[in-house]
């Protein structure tokens, strides 16, 4: 699928959606978070280094606050595209792992995937890293409710 | 990065020497004042006897939803992570800094805007790692937006 031209969303719809997310959620935009790439079920976000995020002044590391608005922020998203219309949804739970320490100075970059959906609940997973996503700064896995989900799937069902 | 960024050229002597002061004069505020995260989330901390309670005041750029003024779940997040740390540092009187290991949280009520407190309980110290339980709650202490597990690297 991912050879698919198709699948893939545009630059220019990508920045759209940054925008309009932005616009819609204060929080990421006080915290400066990008949208980079975008297709059905599947985002690449970015948060740029910055001195404000840090958590631990003596190492420059980014802290976990900033990276976890991130994953949940990009999970939100990722659930968005994959039910394709706009939608109600709130973080049920949220589970990050730690593999090691954000470095000081390097944007920390997320790609999260919408693997599951179901009436009420959406499933995500997903990793943070710098350069190379074989090598995760954390992963990610969290559950979204889907806000009135079911009367949306019972109409699109005709029940 | 070997050039010194302002504002966040602490040593980790310096750190180190805050959580002791901070201990000594029962204010955890002075090391809290230091970390540029905990400023942005507008983080305040108070002690209540044995109880540590960090609270996260309201501000505008906290919104996570405009359309129904609820919270971020990443802030409530920062605060619980936040919360897990102070609690080891100033309840626990670990030595070192603690690092996040794994994290697992449970939203539970949308969060409105106002202010958000938030306590930690020790479920289990050893001596590499620490256990701990956090809740945050608005007005009704046992009402919790959101509780988390916090596994911390502390040795």
């Amino acid at each position: 699928m991912s050879d698919e031209p198709k699948s893939m969303w545009s630059a220019e719809m990508a920045s759209q959606i940054d925008n309009a997310w932005r616009d819609l959620v204060p929080h990421n935009a006080a915290l400066g978070i990008e949208v980079i790439r975008i297709r059905v079920g599947e985002v690449w976000t970015r948060l740029p280094w910055a001195e404000k995020l840090v958590g631990n002044p003596a190492t420059g590391v980014i802290h976990g606050g900033a990276l976890s608005t991130l994953l949940d922020a990009s999970g939100g998203l990722a659930v968005a595209t994959r039910i394709g219309r706009p939608s109600p949804i709130a973080t049920l739970d949220l589970r990050i792992d730690s593999m090691r320490p954000a470095e000081r100075g390097k944007d920390i970059q997320v790609h999260m995937e919408c693997y599951a959906v179901t009436r009420s609940v959406a499933f995500v997973r997903g990793v943070a890293y710098h350069e190379d996503e074989s090598d995760p700064v954390a992963t990610c896995a969290a559950t979204f409710a889907r806000k009135g989900g079911d009367k949306a799937e019972r109409k699109k069902d005709g029940a | 990065m070997s050039e010194p960024t302002p504002g966040i050229t602490t040593t980790l002597e310096a750190l180190h020497a805050a959580v002791r002061e901070g201990r000594a004069s029962n204010d955890p505020q002075r090391l809290l004042d230091l970390v540029p995260y905990a400023r942005f989330l507008g983080l305040g901390c108070t002690r209540e006897g044995e109880r540590l309670i960090v609270t996260m005041r309201f501000a505008p750029s906290l919104i996570g939803d405009a359309s129904i003024q609820a919270l971020h779940g990443g802030t409530l997040a920062g605060l619980l992570e936040s919360t897990a740390s102070f609690h080891a540092l100033f309840v626990s009187e670990i030595t070192g800094m603690p690092k996040t290991i794994s994290l697992t949280i449970d939203y539970l009520r949308s969060a409105r805007a106002v202010d958000t407190h938030c306590e930690a309980i020790v479920i289990r110290q050893g001596r590499r790692f620490v256990v701990i339980q956090v809740r945050a709650y608005q007005d009704d202490r046992e009402q919790p937006v959101a509780m988390a597990n916090v596994k911390l690297k502390v040795g």
